[in-house]
């Protein structure tokens, strides 16, 4: 659904790392985690499209008004990149931003009982944090794989620890935990009896699909494109199904049939 | 007050509003059903169809520019088959007129796709694409070429029995021209503009942005361009036009009937505000309102020079 939202907050929560809470409609609160918004930061025509945020939380809060009750509120977590979120860096709260909500399938969480192994890297933890959330509440154990270049990209571990997950944190630069790819910390861990979220750069979660099929671990990872419509209308943010070939091409929608596919579902490089 | 009459008739297709979607735009109707109401609308117009399903370009398609989008798709659809059996049941249902925009990749494929469409119910009228800028087949060469064009409107005109519209490019020299030639070998009406051809580049990278290379710029930034074509075919051509680029709000869409357009069709607007085709219909209705204009079709070709 369309929906005109008010900004609430909008924090710096690390250096070019934004998290912002907005009104959400009532129908937010039975979404998916995984499940993505697309935003348009204002009226003009330069940026002219929406952009796509995954979910980073979604919850109720009561408004400081007399006589209000508890409404819903959804967050997002994105990095300054481009026009787009520079633009959206510098709203406030009482801003209005124009909200399609929520857009596309997201995580399947599986049966109780495994372990479910959280991987992500920079901006990529956004849509795993809702998804934390909503596993703990099920009583299930979970773990975080958490990576980036250097100690600035590693989002809201603590967010993720007062959850009760049990956080792994790998740094290029080794300027926060372990130095090297989060994969490679992953790699050790894994073992029979656990399900893989994933949510990353393309490399990350190419490496990760690969793992998870050498291992026989089930794997569901959220793809990231550019996107236009987020309805499965344009076409423009498909990407290569398993059995793509040029002679018999398979393109899957990453708005419509995703973001969040079965590992194997995809071509990896 | 009454209401202003927003109808208008097109090649025989009555709407009751000159709103229509674009093609490539609106996928098949349903993807934007929720966002709008279909029976708001005055027409709308499927995602391109060819004989066969078509997998379209490699990625990236698409790209922002200020003002505008370049895509190169490719024409990715259904196929005419699947589209018959999936898509048009749903469509059917819908109380508004379905164009179906076709293509072929050979000249006799823009022939078998019309007669396979002819004496569909459900079908109000086909829109034959001879303006994609983003396929080898199919697309430009029969755009660009009078002679080309002429041979593909006939052939598809002998294949049908439904309102024959022609889409054309702007990639020409001399849009009359195509227009005249199109008007000749028997279209109804025409619909103008597609995409202009145009080109991003990653200057980190040092290569193009579009896996394409070269894609189809669409969006506010084509406007002027639209409307200058539809002012020059209007004058010359007797038939009934649909103008298209760049229709942002319901002045955009009354500029383009000003210049000689029956109806409109909104493209890219539908990407950035899915309720878009609906809230400029709205929009239309309230200028007319606000100037006490009864009648949406008085504005046809109404341009003071």
């Amino acid at each position: 659904m369309q929906f005109k939202s008010m900004v609430i907050s909008n924090v710096e929560v690390s250096p070019n790392y934004f998290r912002m809470r907005m009104t959400a409609p009532q129908e937010l609160s039975s979404s998916v985690p995984g499940q993505f918004v697309m935003l348009k930061v204002n009226d003009a025509i330069d940026p002219l499209l929406r952009r796509p945020f995954g979910l980073f939380d979604v919850g109720s809060f009561v408004p400081e008004y007399a006589g209000c009750g508890a409404q819903v509120y959804c967050e997002i977590l994105y990095k300054v990149v481009g026009k787009g979120t520079k633009l959206l860096s510098t709203l406030h709260h009482g801003d209005l931003v124009d909200l399609l909500v929520p857009l596309g399938k997201g995580f399947q969480m599986g049966p109780a009982g495994e372990e479910k192994v959280l991987v992500g890297g920079g901006v990529g933890l956004a849509p795993l944090y809702y998804l934390a959330k909503q596993l703990k509440e099920r009583g299930e154990k979970v773990r975080l794989f958490a990576g980036g270049r250097n100690r600035d990209d590693v989002l809201c571990i603590t967010e993720f620890e007062r959850l009760g997950v049990e956080t792994y944190v790998a740094t290029d630069d080794g300027t926060l935990g372990e130095r090297g790819f989060v994969t490679q910390v992953l790699e050790r861990h894994l073992a029979s009896g656990m399900r893989i979220f994933a949510c990353g750069p393309t490399p990350m979660l190419n490496a990760v699909a690969k793992m998870s099929e050498k291992h026989g671990v089930p794997c569901q990872v959220s793809m990231e494109a550019y996107m236009a419509c987020g309805v499965g209308a344009c076409l423009g943010c498909v990407m290569k199904g398993a059995n793509h070939s040029d002679e018999t091409p398979d393109y899957r929608c990453v708005c419509k049939d995703g973001p969040v596919f079965d590992s194997f579902e995809l071509q990896w490089s | 007050m009454q209401r202003p009459d927003m109808s208008v008739v097109l090649a025989g297709i009555t709407m009751r509003n000159p709103v229509m979607t674009a093609s490539g735009t609106f996928g098949y109707g349903a993807e934007f059903a929720d966002y709008l109401d279909l029976e708001s609308i005055g027409a709308m117009v499927t995602k391109g169809l060819s004989l066969k399903p078509k997998a379209g370009n490699p990625t990236p398609r698409i790209v922002e520019t200020p003002g505008g989008m370049l895509n190169a798709i490719g024409l990715q659809n259904v196929g005419i088959d699947t589209f018959i059996e999936q898509k048009l049941p749903y469509l059917k249902d819908v109380n508004t007129p379905v164009i179906a925009n076709l293509y072929g990749n050979t000249l006799e494929e823009y022939g078998e796709v019309a007669s396979r469409l002819d004496g569909l119910a459900g079908v109000a009228g086909i829109e034959v694409n001879i303006s994609c800028p983003n396929v080898k087949q199919g697309g430009i060469v029969f755009g660009t070429d009078p002679g080309a064009a002429k041979e593909v409107v006939s052939l598809v005109k002998r294949n049908t029995s439904k309102p024959l519209i022609v889409k054309l490019s702007p990639n020409v020299t001399d849009v009359v021209l195509m227009a005249k030639a199109c008007a000749d070998a028997g279209a109804d009406a025409l619909s103008l503009i597609n995409t202009l051809t145009g080109m991003a580049i990653d200057l980190e990278r040092r290569r193009p942005v579009l896996a394409n290379v070269t894609g189809g710029l669409s969006g506010p930034a084509i406007k002027p361009v639209a409307l200058r074509m539809v002012w020059q075919v209007a004058k010359a051509v007797k038939l009934p036009l649909i103008g298209i680029g760049g229709i942002m709000n319901g002045r955009d869409a009354l500029e383009f009937m000003l210049a000689g357009a029956t109806a409109v069709q909104v493209g890219t607007a539908s990407f950035l505000d899915p309720s878009a085709a609906q809230r400029i219909a709205q929009e239309m209705e309230q200028y007319l309102v606000d100037n006490g204009i009864d009648s949406v079709r008085s504005l046809i070709g109404a341009l003071e020079v």
